[in-house]
């Protein structure tokens, strides 16, 4: 009795419950994206788009408007930058990546040495703090959740076809280059929501490790897509409450146990499983 | 009477920048017919193609598809992600984009899932990972993909390439058997002696046509040279040519 006592005394605090629910819708959004971003090979692109997403964070800080607004129009306009110039085959989607998002983190930085003000909402931006989380932000998290589970359903065949096989979609009809944007375009929201829970450091594991977990679990790309997000909103709810009580950052609570769960699932899928880890070489 | 051509392409060009890969072709594609086009690494086999599927832009001349064609197009397996996590199931019914918008496989697609396989010979492979099958499966996975949307033409991309004799043979016949029951096809490959010697009509082509017409016309030192830049000989095995390359000749020799 005493345990349970103990176990929910966190949830006592607003702050803690608020930053619960949005930690663990942010978790199974991200494990559901997470897994397009691991089978498309772009584990690159939630490291490179948090940190595209922190400069639009410091600049809307600076020039004082509202932050899902700026870093959020700023975030968009990076993904279909990086998609633009990842079209032109002359460089792969990883250098499309590193130009992009490096120019765009820097000009962050330059804007907080320039305008120091800012300083504690953008280290907010860059750690995550559950302290921070307000009502507005269980809103957008909850709206992107749905928004992007809404995408997955109608445009899962979609989704499928031009991950799996992105020329024969193309010459089949699909238009990849508007589902490819899409997808970045959601990404990017998506980063903008979570990264004040999350942070920016750490928000590409979120996209990466659960889904990467799932693949070692799974042949099927649909039971990938249940899988995912389970793996991602379990942590994200352990990794928070473990948080409180050992007293550590909570995002990076919840990549560790994200990487214990990795390794659990690693090492029990054995060498048959290892053998499709094979196609995750770009993790 | 004369049909319209299912592919009609005039005076057609592509480039890639301001490099020419495909000049001036014209080349027409009957009903029924069953085409090979033959020609050495990068001379813009698979750039035609895609132009045909309006996947590369034409840069000059015009490529006129019958009205209402459907195109079944089977890739490389070379170029296939063998890892992904896909089941055959899941595979075919994915070029339903159209159709339907529903992720989950409806009982509907099973049964013409299980139809297209069962023509192909591989009805019970329909749950099982792409990865589990042989070479031979696997082509005919991919066959069965572009079969499942029950195409007037099925364009394929080299699909004896990395496959072994055995495998090439089960291709070649079933092809073959498609060809029979009217299926139009027209496909790539480097395979002179193992396929495209055997085929009705054979397109020698380096980023132009150099020769149209059954393998006994076309498969001529000449056009060969022409087309391949290198002397190759032309013998005769169990009435078909059969295409023999100095290099290959030349190493024997000097192993002697």
């Amino acid at each position: 009795m005493i345990l349970a006592i103990d176990l929910m005394e966190p949830y006592g605090f607003q702050f803690f419950r608020h930053g619960l629910v949005v930690a663990t819708i942010a978790g199974a959004l991200c494990g559901l994206l997470g897994v397009f971003v691991v089978l498309r090979g772009m584990s690159y692109i939630g490291h490179g788009l948090s940190h595209a997403v922190f400069g639009g964070a410091a600049a809307s800080a600076v020039l004082r408007i509202n932050y899902f607004l700026g870093a959020g129009v700023w975030g968009i306009i990076s993904g279909l930058l990086i998609a633009r110039v990842a079209r032109r085959r002359v460089l792969g989607a990883d250098a499309a990546i590193g130009v992009v998002t490096t120019a765009s983190f820097a000009l962050g930085l330059a804007l907080m040495n320039r305008y120091g003000q800012a300083g504690k909402s953008i280290e907010a931006v860059l750690f995550g703090s559950v302290l921070g989380v307000q009502m507005v932000d269980i809103y957008a998290v909850s709206g992107v959740a749905l928004l992007g589970l809404v995408v997955v359903v109608l445009g899962y065949r979609r989704l499928l076809f031009s991950t799996f096989d992105r020329d024969v979609a193309q010459v089949s009809g699909v238009n990849v280059s508007a589902v490819e944007a899409g997808l970045l375009a959601m990404l990017s929201i998506t980063i903008l929501v979570t990264m004040r829970v999350i942070g920016t450091l750490l928000i590409s594991a979120l996209l990466v490790i659960p889904a990467a977990s799932a693949r070692m679990t799974t042949n099927s790309f649909a039971r990938m897509l249940w899988i995912s997000p389970i793996i991602g909103a379990s942590t994200c709810f352990v990794g928070m409450n473990l948080s409180y009580f050992l007293n550590t950052s909570a995002s990076a609570t919840i990549i560790l146990l994200d990487a214990l769960v990795f390794v659990i699932v690693y090492a029990v899928a054995g060498t048959r499983n290892r053998m499709k880890m094979a196609s995750l070489g770009h993790i | 009477m004369t049909s319209t051509p299912l592919i009609d392409c005039s005076h057609v060009s592509c480039t890639y920048g301001n490099a020419p890969v495909v000049d001036d072709v014209y080349l027409q594609i009957n009903r029924g017919e069953f085409v090979g086009i033959v020609g050495p690494s990068g001379s813009g086999k698979t750039t035609l193609l895609n132009a045909i599927m309006g996947a590369h832009p034409v840069a000059h001349g015009t490529i006129t598809l019958q009205p209402n064609l459907t195109i079944g197009y089977v890739p490389q397996v070379e170029t296939v992600d063998w890892y992904f996590p896909v089941t055959v199931e899941e595979v075919i019914v994915m070029t339903r984009t159209k159709s339907s918008w529903w992720p989950r496989i409806t009982a509907s697609e099973r049964n013409a899932v299980r139809e297209v396989l069962g023509q192909l010979g591989i009805a019970d492979v329909a749950h099982r990972h792409i990865r589990e099958l042989s070479g031979g499966q696997q082509q005919r996975v991919f066959l069965a993909r572009a079969m499942f949307s029950q195409p007037d033409i099925l364009i394929m991309d080299e699909p004896t390439s990395g496959v072994d004799v055995r495998t090439r043979h089960e291709i070649l016949h079933l092809l073959a058997d498609l060809h029979e029951k009217g299926l139009t096809i027209l496909l790539t490959t480097h395979d002179l002696n193992g396929l495209a010697a055997h085929l009705p009509r054979l397109v020698c082509f380096n980023k132009k046509v150099i020769a149209d017409g059954n393998p006994r016309q076309v498969l001529t030192p000449q056009v060969l040279e022409q087309t391949y830049g290198a002397p190759m000989d032309v013998l005769e095995h169990g009435g078909m040519p059969l295409v023999v390359d100095h290099g290959r000749v030349a190493m024997r020799g000097e192993g002697k």
